[in-house]
């Protein structure tokens, strides 16, 4: 196993981290710059909204943090707003890459799948790296590609489908991860990366549960990596007792014989 | 100053009065209070890139929405 090679890049680029992570909802910015500091993300994602008119502090806090911002869609329902929002945010931070979010129920924040392939297509056209926020429904997913992204591990027997399924693409679960341990679920699942925001922002210690998190998402992907052992359904001893023979742990292994 | 009257449009929601003859980087340029901080312009919900709002003349009841950076999951 080539450790050392395991490097995660999407359209091309190389990003440092297979943990992504959201700027929303932290106590403080100086909590944020923990954060990031603690979890080493591979991104940070920000949106785009009215300016209140100064306020450069909070750029300036994402640019001293160092990983790629990449601007989201969040609250967009129609695909002209998405677009418009993903051009505005391409001319405001620079880059051409999107997270596309089209909201197709307000309640559940549940997104619209026929608009956001609309969205995404269109975008596609004009040269956007779109990151798709899309439920795990196997075709969706399949008109989405090469990026998407899953909601959560509600369903893991359909995550681990589309990973079968999907197995050239980049594909990230985001949102519905409350702890570190399903963090390390989803990489043990073969998923390239987490995204994650909620459940580090509104943790009683936010800087703490970001390392845990980067923690927990390394394990998976190392365990995923290293090739997790099939479910059994009858228990096997791991210690071998002195007097019972090592070919009764092992029938299938031939018996050396001289 | 020209004898060309005011028009009221809105800038992020707020009435604001212009010259008539102002284009949308001048009503931008006068409401923007940190000039370092990055920032995009829609008018009537169209996306107008920072170098076209020079040429970009403003009319009464025009909607302009100058956006930024904010947190974001």
């Amino acid at each position: 196993m080539a450790e050392d090679a395991d490097h995660f890049a999407i359209a091309g680029r190389r990003l440092a981290s297979r943990l992504l992570l959201g700027t929303s909802r932290y106590p403080s910015p100086a909590a944020l710059a923990d954060c990031v500091a603690r979890a080493g993300p591979g991104l940070l994602t920000v949106s785009v909204r009215r300016s209140a008119g100064g306020g450069n502090a909070f750029y300036e806090l994402l640019k001293e943090a160092g990983p790629p911002l990449v601007p989201n869609t969040a609250g967009c329902r129609t695909v002209a707003e998405a677009c418009r929002t993903a051009s505005m945010a391409r001319e405001l931070l620079g880059t051409n890459w999107v997270k596309l979010e089209l909201i197709g129920d307000d309640e559940t924040q549940a997104p619209d799948p026929f608009a956001l392939v609309e969205a995404a297509e269109q975008l596609l056209r004009e040269d956007y790296v779109v990151l798709a926020y899309c439920t795990e429904d196997l075709a969706l997913c399949t008109r989405l590609a090469p990026i998407g992204s899953g909601q959560g591990l509600n369903h893991p027997e359909r995550l681990a489908l589309l990973r079968q399924r999907l197995a050239g693409s980049v594909l990230v679960v985001d949102a519905g991860i409350g702890r570190p341990s399903d963090a390390a679920a989803a990489m043990e699942l073969g998923y390239d990366a987490v995204l994650l925001n909620t459940a580090v922002a509104l943790a009683r210690e936010p800087a703490p549960m970001a390392a845990a998190f980067r923690a927990a998402v390394d394990a998976g992907r190392t365990a995923y990596r290293a090739g997790i052992m099939p479910r059994h359904d009858m228990a096997q001893p791991s210690t071998l007792a002195p007097d019972i023979p090592v070919e009764r742990y092992h029938p299938h292994k031939e018996t050396q014989t001289q | 100053m020209s004898a060309a009257a005011a028009i009221t449009v809105r800038l992020n929601g707020e009435e604001r009065e212009v010259a008539a003859d102002s284009s949308a980087a001048q009503a931008v340029d006068a409401w923007r209070r940190d000039p370092a901080a990055p920032y995009a312009v829609s008018v009537n919900g169209e996306h107008v890139p920072r170098p076209r709002l020079a040429a970009r003349a403003l009319r009464p009841g025009d909607e302009i929405e100058v956006w930024t950076l904010r947190q974001g999951g």
